[in-house]
């Protein structure tokens, strides 16, 4: 090609100087940030160079299968397990009037508040061989342990059905948040067109929905790979698991970093599937109408059965162990709400807050990038930073630490060199390694729910709002951020649950003196005081709920023409 | 949307207040100060520190979690560390510290007279601080003391589907398997492990405690538990962590031969210390009579100091001979524990 040619071509695409290096700094620095975040994912990654073929042997010949086959099933099954709990109930709430339906909107977002290794903690202490059911069971019927049969908490399915209950919420929200901004045109069409209540969510409002939708599973099938604490507490070898015993038990990092590689590649993967299968389907509106969405009242059995559906996630995700902690928490001796408490009641708060915060601003500086100047290089970007969210928390708070730790330590040798000073460890060691680290992890989480409420914005708004004479930045604050406010406060509301219930990477990362309900808690449990560390436990819930609640109502009014609905 | 903005104002005004903060409470760096990173739990070590800050004047800064990654965290932090003292549990990890590079040989007579020359490093570089009994329990009544002789013996088809453990993944497995490589050898000590495993009751899993839950219960007969869960269970607060406790009694395996595996809580001097005095100190107060007996009390381990009584509970099982080998090995033969393992099919 000639260069005049690639001359052209370059000023076809830039037309003028101006927006020319707008669109260079916006896509830079979005690929920068992209490239600051993937450091660590890189740092684990670059590990699959270095030989360690005999751990791999060893691996293969005796627990790896395990690992994978385990990883799958629970995959499978908790994707299911959200799905239904999740999809049917959002569509319940959002087109139906049955009994207590208002209260249950909210409430089925409750479960999302409890972190999946305590409410492990909580339904094995209740259904254990020694809890009060099957202890109960055998005093009241004169049996011994192997006269009857009781499912057993403590295996693979249990970890399905745990992690199900507390992850549907992912689901739910991402798809009554669908439910909540879609456009009637497409289910009057359907009406119009023959199809009933069901067929029209069938054929219309669940294909619609499907981004959304996808996103919330694709979050919840990361989380369940991710997942350490409730894993391992039941003794289920999985990636995760298989990572700690392989880096800490054989002493071996590399190959426990080539296995969360791996992981990441199973992660990767499933993006890869999603985007595939979605192909150039466009999502967004076609209409600028937006009117309050239509009702039908359940009765009689009907109002019974969907009352019911709503009702069981509720139950058993939220008010079963969040009624046994309660319990245990009133048996236990120490004492529960003093200044100690509020103190790591702070800590938790703040850091979720700045950690969410931040997430969002950088989510939607991201996605809104892609968006103006779609590009490869910039969707490529968005997908490796989304990865972060697969991988479990000690790898990537090691991935965090190395290159920091490496910073530091440069800069400092450097420092003393050149001037004889020491500036000792700048980073590593202060809360802004463990924000960042935050970023790594739960970013994925703002940029899906971000780029999933986007793309449903049509872009004849952006170039209506460009043809008035506003800049990009002013689109994005002015039009598109009202118009998405649902999946903004949706995005808020999923990041600051996660920080809040983190743990791995705040117990390493964290400055010392600096506590949190999360560390409070799992240090506790790991001396196997279940019942002490239902205090904490508890508050997690309780701190985690109110977000929750207040978010929930605020989703529910986000919709355009909200104000003024018969639903008040 | 103004509701929003709000939000988003508060936060990044919660956040600059974190971030403030953060710089601000970087220690100025004077003396009488003294970092620790610890993989006991706060709970347990807090109370012991605040008493050593009342007698010394010296601040304890103290930061606590796992204790894989908390030595992960002070080899990549290196020699700018502010950690001065490192503190875990399990020789094994001591040895890994040891290794790593992360801690320092230290002079210090008072804890050489203190700690028995068998529960500390040979050259100083770690102390140990508690000592920790692996044992078998057995169910009162469904099985007899006459019944259980040594840990290999648990290995026999006679327990088979009555035997209860926690998952080979936990480093007191890997210890007590550690020690057996070291007594009996690799093959020897994995055709045990897979006779161990043929006699597994249900799958590992839980902590030490769910399995002495399990003997109550009936789902075994015997387990293998470190003795400190038992006195806690049989000394809580909560009946029915009383009941299931005093549901098992304790056996002290291979008495007529080298002793019970015993593994110990420990600290060490980190290398990158900037108050090796305070340091030394702090060790040497944690192994003083004073603190080790109220460890003793609160954490129901054997004070390593042979002149403080252990706690009633544990007084109450009698006393017992000691494996005597040597710490080190624990750690050296880990790896080759866990393979082992892995192998057997112990999960």
């Amino acid at each position: 090609m000639s260069s005049e040619a690639t001359l052209h071509r370059a000023a076809m695409r830039f037309p003028s100087f101006r927006a020319g290096f707008f669109t260079n700094a916006w896509t830079a620095g979005v690929l920068f940030t992209a490239a600051l975040l993937s450091l660590p994912i890189i740092v684990v990654s670059a590990s699959v160079f270095y030989p360690s073929a005999d751990i791999w042997r060893h691996l293969a010949e005796t627990v790896l299968a395990e690992y994978v086959g385990n990883s799958v099933v629970l995959m499978l099954g908790v994707g299911a397990g959200t799905l239904v709990l999740g999809v049917g109930p959002a569509w319940l709430v959002t087109m139906h009037r049955f009994p207590a339906g208002r209260t249950l909107e909210w409430a089925l977002l409750l479960p999302m508040a409890v972190p999946a290794y305590i409410i492990a903690y909580a339904y094995t202490g209740l259904l254990d061989v020694a809890g009060p059911v099957q202890s109960g069971l055998r005093v009241w019927f004169d049996w011994s342990y192997g006269d009857y049969w009781f499912p057993e908490i403590r295996s693979l399915g249990g970890a399905i059905v745990m992690l199900s209950l507390v992850l549907y919420p992912y689901v739910y929200l991402l798809a009554r948040t669908a439910f909540v901004e879609q456009s009637i045109c497409a289910l009057e069409a359907g009406r119009l067109l023959g199809c009933g209540p069901w067929r029209n969510f069938g054929r219309i409002a669940l294909p619609l929905a499907r981004p959304a939708i996808i996103a919330g599973v694709s979050l919840v099938l990361m989380e369940a790979l991710a997942d350490y604490g409730t894993v391992q507490y039941f003794g289920v070898g999985t990636f995760t698991t298989g990572i700690y015993r392989t880096w800490f038990g054989l002493g071996n990092s590399v190959a426990a970093a080539q296995l969360s590689a791996f992981l990441m590649l199973f992660a990767f993967s499933l993006v890869m599937l999603e985007r595939y299968s979605r192909k150039q389907a466009q999502y967004h509106h076609t209409s600028t109408r937006y009117r309050p969405l239509p009702e039908r009242s359940m009765h009689g059995w009907r109002g019974v059965f969907a009352f019911s559906a709503c009702m069981i996630p509720v139950l058993f995700g939220f008010l079963l162990p969040g009624g046994l902690l309660a319990v245990w928490a009133m048996q236990s001796g120490e004492a529960f709400f003093n200044r100690e408490f509020l103190v790591l009641v702070g800590h938790s708060v703040t850091l979720a807050l700045s950690a969410t915060i931040l997430a969002l601003g950088l989510a939607l500086f991201m996605v809104y990038g892609k968006r103006l100047h779609g590009r490869a290089s910039t969707e490529f970007a968005i997908r490796v930073v989304g990865m972060g969210y697969a991988v479990p928390g000690v790898v990537i708070a090691v991935g965090v630490m190395l290159p920091f730790g490496w910073l530091d330590n440069t800069l400092d040798a450097w420092l003393k060199t050149a001037f004889g000073v020491s500036s000792g460890l700048l980073f590593s060691g202060t809360l802004l390694v463990l924000l960042f680290a935050y970023m790594v992890r739960f970013l994925a989480v703002s940029l899906n729910t971000v780029d999933a409420g986007l793309s449903k914005i049509k872009p004849e708004i952006d170039e209506a709002g460009r043809s008035l004479g506003l800049s990009p930045r002013t689109v994005l604050r002015r039009v598109h951020m009202p118009i998405m406010r649902g999946s903004l406060f949706t995005a808020l509301l999923l990041v600051f649950v996660d920080v809040l219930k983190e743990l791995p990477a705040t117990l390493v990362l964290r400055p010392y003196n600096f506590n949190t309900l999360a560390v409070r808690t799992f240090e506790l449990a790991n001396d196997e005081r279940l019942v002490d560390a239902s205090h904490p436990a508890l508050a997690i819930v309780l701190v985690g709920i109110l977000p929750v609640i207040v978010l929930s109502l605020s989703i529910s009014r986000s919709r355009p023409g909200y104000e003024g609905s018969p639903r008040n | 949307m103004a509701f929003l903005q709000r939000i988003v104002a508060s936060g990044l005004m919660g956040a600059l207040f974190l971030v403030g903060g953060l710089f601000a409470s970087v220690p100025p760096g004077y003396a009488q100060e003294v970092n620790v990173y610890s993989a006991r739990q706060e709970a347990l070590i807090k109370p012991i520190l605040d008493e050593f800050t009342t007698k010394t004047g010296i601040k304890v800064n103290l930061l606590t979690g796992d204790a894989d990654t908390l030595l992960k965290r002070l080899q990549v932090e290196g020699t700018n560390s502010p950690a001065d003292v490192f503190l875990t549990v399990d020789a094994g990890r001591l040895h890994r510290a040891k290794q790593a590079g992360v801690l320092q040989a230290i002079e210090s007579p008072a804890l050489n007279q203190a700690v028995p020359a068998a529960y500390r490093d040979p050259q100083g570089y770690w102390y140990g601080l508690s000592l920790r009994a692996r044992v078998i329990v057995y169910a009162k009544g469904r099985v007899h003391a006459e019944e259980l002789s040594t840990y290999e013996a648990l290995a026999d088809p006679v327990w088979q589907g009555k035997l209860c453990v926690r998952s080979s993944s936990n480093i007191y497995n890997q210890s007590l398997v550690a020690s057996m490589i070291a007594h009996n050898g690799v093959d020897e000590t994995e055709v045990w492990a897979s006779g161990l495993v043929e006699n597994f009751a249900r799958p590992p899993q839980g902590g030490d405690r769910d399995q002495i839950k399990a003997v109550t219960a009936g789902q075994c007969d015997v387990a293998l538990v470190n003795t400190y869960y038992l006195a806690k269970m049989l000394t809580s607060d909560q009946a029915a962590e009383r009941t299931a406790g005093s549901g098992v009694t304790v056996f002290w395996p291979n008495q007529a031969g080298r002793g019970v595996h015993v593994n110990v809580s420990g600290a060490g001097v980190t290398r990158s210390t900037k108050h090796l005095e305070a340091a030394i100190l702090l060790l040497e107060f944690l192994a003083s009579a004073e603190a080790q007996a109220w460890y003793a009390e609160k954490n129901h381990e054997y004070p390593v100091r042979n002149t403080v009584e252990p706690s009633a509970t544990l007084r109450d099982w009698g006393d017992f001979s000691p494996d005597s080998l040597n710490l080190e090995v624990l750690g050296q033969n880990n790896a080759a524990a866990v393979r082992l393992m892995d192998r057997a099919g112990w999960r």
